[in-house]
């Protein structure tokens, strides 16, 4: 057994979440709080020479530390918002250092979903960097007896040119840091042309220890003492046990003992699940002695849940009149004169968020406080739950944030942090709580199962004279409210209450549909099934009125306009509409730049080939994407290119939100492909990669190509949107090559062979 | 007792001879660098080299590793960056990362049994690594840089 050795907490911090050790000796740091660190949420940033903010400090040898407020699992934001710091710091990129924060209300919202990170924290971060700056240039003029006026900034020095002086940010840290701090009006902020970093990106600040092995994520947390829990889950949701015996199971090698989980009270939201936890030396005899368990359960109400009648149920619901979310005209009377009028049903199953690193935690309760190390998306979220399951303040957790290996949503909501500190409190030591991917696929919060129905009646020009579309699934509000049956607005938003299209008779409604597993966020979350439905539905009437899809798509976006929602709750994912307001010219313009970057119309396409495109906003980025396929006889689906224009406005770091298209598109991939959840009495069938399949590196798109407007507009999501638009124009890509409709997904089950 | 080599160092390991090769090296060695992706031998997350051939470790038990010769990405390369690290770095591959020192250990081997891999062998070759952040175009290109590199 290797020593884990305990260093104090500023040297770990010093190291990050990278292990600074950890090349030479083989071993890994990790911090080890005592019960007389009176100030555990305390940074390098907050004791440097010069602390302007919580989110910066500098220090008299030059060092700038930078401290990230939000989680990175791979949209590199944890690099890309110093960065907006750095640049109106003019800071030198190679003396930054960023520490990672510990959930703290202080640092603002930090939960890290609704690709929002830079859209939310890009004034701040210019403001921390701009303060900074203000306060080096008011010591430097000071110390030279010059007007602060003539001194400016060159990377990490200040200057003053025409006596030809120039002092060092650390030299001048202490000097500034005895200067008031500036008001925010006095603030001067960089102008573009002065840009040394925004605009231009940077790679990962993580990226050798990504590919050395030493990036630290939840999965390789580890503390002194600590033992290893497994933990078999009620298979179906509500369930309890009812008795249960683990003799067989304490025989194994390695395991110590088991320990009960109480079952959730009321609606699930982020609580256990409850269960029996095998406790063990390592975590393969933790998993060993789980299936020795002999569990009889209870499984409750939810038993009664199969997915296949579930799936009729919710298109029954959605083949009669629902409520109604948004109305122009009176779409009915048009559709009882007859003529064109064309229905489809879509349908888009459960889908789960298989992140490549499984949920996993590790706590260590003490002294009545309860500190944990995860890959959370959602630190504070984790100091409410665990303070709530614990009993104790949430000033008495302190949630380490470490790399995640993915989240995609599903890191947001902190059940298996809690799961780590309940035992822990238990079992009086630090344990770390491990899910197979098993337990990641069955007891996942669910992207909802939905039912779309459409219909629209063509008039003599071909274009709709009258469109209605309903949507049914079980709303995420209802893992906090059982009862909740109808969707919320800022989930009927997600590309539904605001269909770009210009229309003179629209109705918009949302069916009830009562959940029955865990429902949650994932990558673009309800805008999955409303694009594939609007974006699929659009595809089929272009063909029905005999015209191009594209040319189809653009008449019916219209000229450029605002929508105007005349008293329609929509929620504008959070921003205001004034900043972000809702512009079809921005969604035509990304259409209109697809096609011509894919030369849409142009390529030669042969047999069995078809492109399909598709346009959507959301998170307040406007996405267009053509997809490109080729499917054999046999039915195998191959995609030899995608082009994708976005308009996310501002964007900091290009190379990432380029990475994070292409990306999009894989992840699309899997859902159009394989992406299905079922239930067979309340229990979920699947449970790892063989019969819950992700997209590998022949399935994937060959060449996805991504283009980005120019803006100036304010920033906007980058992270979600590429995923509803793919959806769709694969889906309609597979029409265009084999003339056979995608309207359920995944298309396993359509048989193209 | 099963004895075996990690990274050129003699280790021996009394415990269960059936725990997987994985779980040793990250648990017993604290070798965290291999990840725990399915644990069925189905993403690629765990994979290292034993008697250097690309291994799921996930599902070699430690009964089949002895008197192997065991190469993690602790080890990869003693003098700092192996070729397709640095060709990771140059394409910019990882997003979260997790999955990408299994791609990396799996790129490595396919490199040194060929020299100039086909596209066509790359994609073989790499089809028992899953990317959910789907940095696979990148994990192409950087197998092309790295094999273009090849002495």
């Amino acid at each position: 057994m290797s020593t884990i050795e305990n260093v104090s907490r500023r040297r770990f911090l010093r190291g990050g979440i990278i292990a600074a050790g950890a090349l030479v000796l083989g071993v890994r740091y990790y911090p080890k709080l005592s019960s007389g660190d009176k100030l555990p949420h305390d940074t390098n940033a907050d004791h440097a020479a010069l602390h302007p903010s919580v989110y910066l400090g500098i220090d008299p040898d030059g060092t700038v530390w930078i401290v990230a407020g939000r989680s990175e699992m791979g949209t590199t934001s944890r690099t890309t918002l110093p960065l907006v710091v750095a640049d109106e710091l003019d800071a030198d990129w190679k003396r930054v250092r960023i520490e990672q924060a510990l959930g703290d209300s202080r640092y603002g919202d930090q939960n890290t979903d609704g690709s929002h990170s830079i859209r939310s924290f890009y004034d701040a971060m210019r403001e921390a960097g701009a303060t900074a700056r203000f306060m080096l240039i008011q010591a430097a003029a000071k110390e030279w007896g010059v007007p602060a006026t003539e001194c400016e900034t060159d990377l990490h020095v200040v200057v003053h040119r025409s006596t030809n002086r120039g002092a060092g940010y650390g030299e001048l840290a202490r000097a500034a840091a005895k200067l008031p701090a500036p008001k925010r009006e006095d603030l001067k902020l960089k102008p573009k042309s002065a840009w040394r970093y925004v605009g231009k990106g940077q790679v990962s600040y993580d990226l050798e220890a990504l590919v050395t092995g030493r990036a630290i994520y939840g999965m390789d947390a580890r503390l002194d003492g600590m033992v290893y829990a497994s933990v078999e889950h009620p298979p179906v949701l509500g369930g309890k046990v009812k008795s249960s015996d683990d003799k067989e199971a304490l025989k194994v090698r390695g395991v110590r003992q088991t320990v009960p989980i109480d079952p959730f009270q009321q609606a699930p939201g982020f609580q256990p699940l409850g269960g029996i936890a095998v406790i063990a030396d390592n975590t393969w005899a933790a998993f060993q002695g789980r299936k020795k368990l002999n569990i009889s359960w209870d499984n409750g109400p939810n038993e009664a849940y199969n997915s296949d009648a579930y799936k009729n149920e919710l298109r029954a619901t959605s083949h009669n009149p629902c409520k109604v979310v948004r109305n122009i005209g009176d779409a009915d009377a048009v559709f009882a004169k007859g003529g064109r009028v064309y229905e489809a049903d879509y349908y888009v199953p459960l889908l789960a968020h298989a992140s490549m690193e499984p949920m996993v935690a590790l706590a260590e309760f003490k002294d009545g406080k309860a500190t944990l190390w995860a890959p959370t998306q959602n630190p504070q979220g984790v100091q409410d739950t665990v303070a709530k399951e614990l009993g104790i303040a949430k000033e008495d957790v302190i949630c380490h944030v470490t790399l995640l290996g993915g989240g995609f949503g599903r890191k947001s909501k902190p059940d298996y942090v809690a799961e780590a500190a309940v035992l822990s409190k238990k079992m009086g030591r630090p344990v770390k709580v491990v899910w197979t991917r098993e337990d990641d696929i069955k007891f996942d919060y669910y992207n909802a199962v939905a039912s779309m129905y459409m219909k629209a009646a063509l008039g003599a020009d071909g274009k709709p004279t009258a469109w209605l579309q309903r949507s049914v699934f079980p709303p995420i509000p209802s893992i906090f409210d059982v009862n909740t049956v109808y969707g919320d607005p800022a989930h009927l938003q997600q590309g539904w209450t605001d269909i770009p299209y210009d229309l003179p008779n629209l109705r918009i409604e949302n069916g009830p549909a009562k959940a029955h597993v865990r429902i949650g966020w994932l990558r673009s979350v309800a805008n999955i099934y409303h694009a594939f439905a609007i974006q699929c539905f659009t595809d089929e009437l272009a063909r029905a009125a005999g015209r191009d899809p594209l040319d189809y798509l653009l008449d019916l976006i219209g000229n450029p306009r605002t929508i105007d929602f005349k008293g329609v709750e929509y929620p504008n994912y959070g921003a205001s509409m004034d900043a972000h307001p809702w512009e079809t010219g921005r969604l035509r313009r990304v259409t209109e730049m697809v096609a011509e970057e894919s030369r849409w119309g142009k390529r030669k396409h042969g047999k069995g080939t078809g492109v399909g495109i598709a346009a959507h906003r959301s998170f307040l980025s406007y996405v267009a994407t053509v997809v490109e396929v080729e499917v054999n006889d046999q039915g195998e689906v191959r995609i030899p290119r995608v082009d994708t224009a976005l308009d996310a406005g501002l964007v900091v770091n290009p190379e990432a939100t380029r990475a994070q298209f292409e990306g999009a598109a894989v992840f699309g991939t899997s859902i159009v492909r394989s992406g299905e959840i079922t239930a067979t009495k309340g229990a979920i069938d699947q449970s790892n990669f063989q019969d819950y399949p992700m997209a590998r590196i022949a399935d994937a798109p060959q060449q996805t190509n991504v283009y980005i407007v120019e803006s100036d507009a304010p920033p906007a999501g980058v992270g979600e949107p590429g995923v509803p638009p793919f959806v769709a124009a694969f889906s309609n890509a597979i029409f265009s090559a084999t003339g056979k409709r995608v309207r359920d997904l995944p298309i396993s089950k359509l048989g193209l062979s | 007792m099963i004895q075996l080599k990690v990274n050129g160092a003699e280790q021996s390991f009394d415990g269960e001879p059936e725990m997987p090769l994985l779980w040793y090296l990250r648990d017993v060695l604290g070798l965290t660098g291999s990840k725990f992706g399915c644990g069925i031998g189905l993403c690629g997350a765990c994979t290292v080299h034993v008697n250097g051939q690309a291994t799921r470790s996930c599902v070699t038990a430690m009964r089949d590793a002895a008197g192997k010769d065991v190469t993690t990405i602790e080890g990869l390369d003693k003098n700092g960056l192996h070729l397709v690290q640095k060709a990771w770095m140059q394409i910019n591959v990882p997003q979260c990362g997790y999955c990408q020192v299994g791609q990396i250990m799996q790129a490595a081997a396919l490199l040194n049994s060929k020299k100039k891999p086909t596209d066509h062998d790359i994609d073989e070759a790499m089809s028992g690594n899953i990317c959910r952040c789907g940095t696979y175009q990148r994990i192409r290109a950087a197998i092309r840089a790295a094999a273009g590199e090849m002495p």
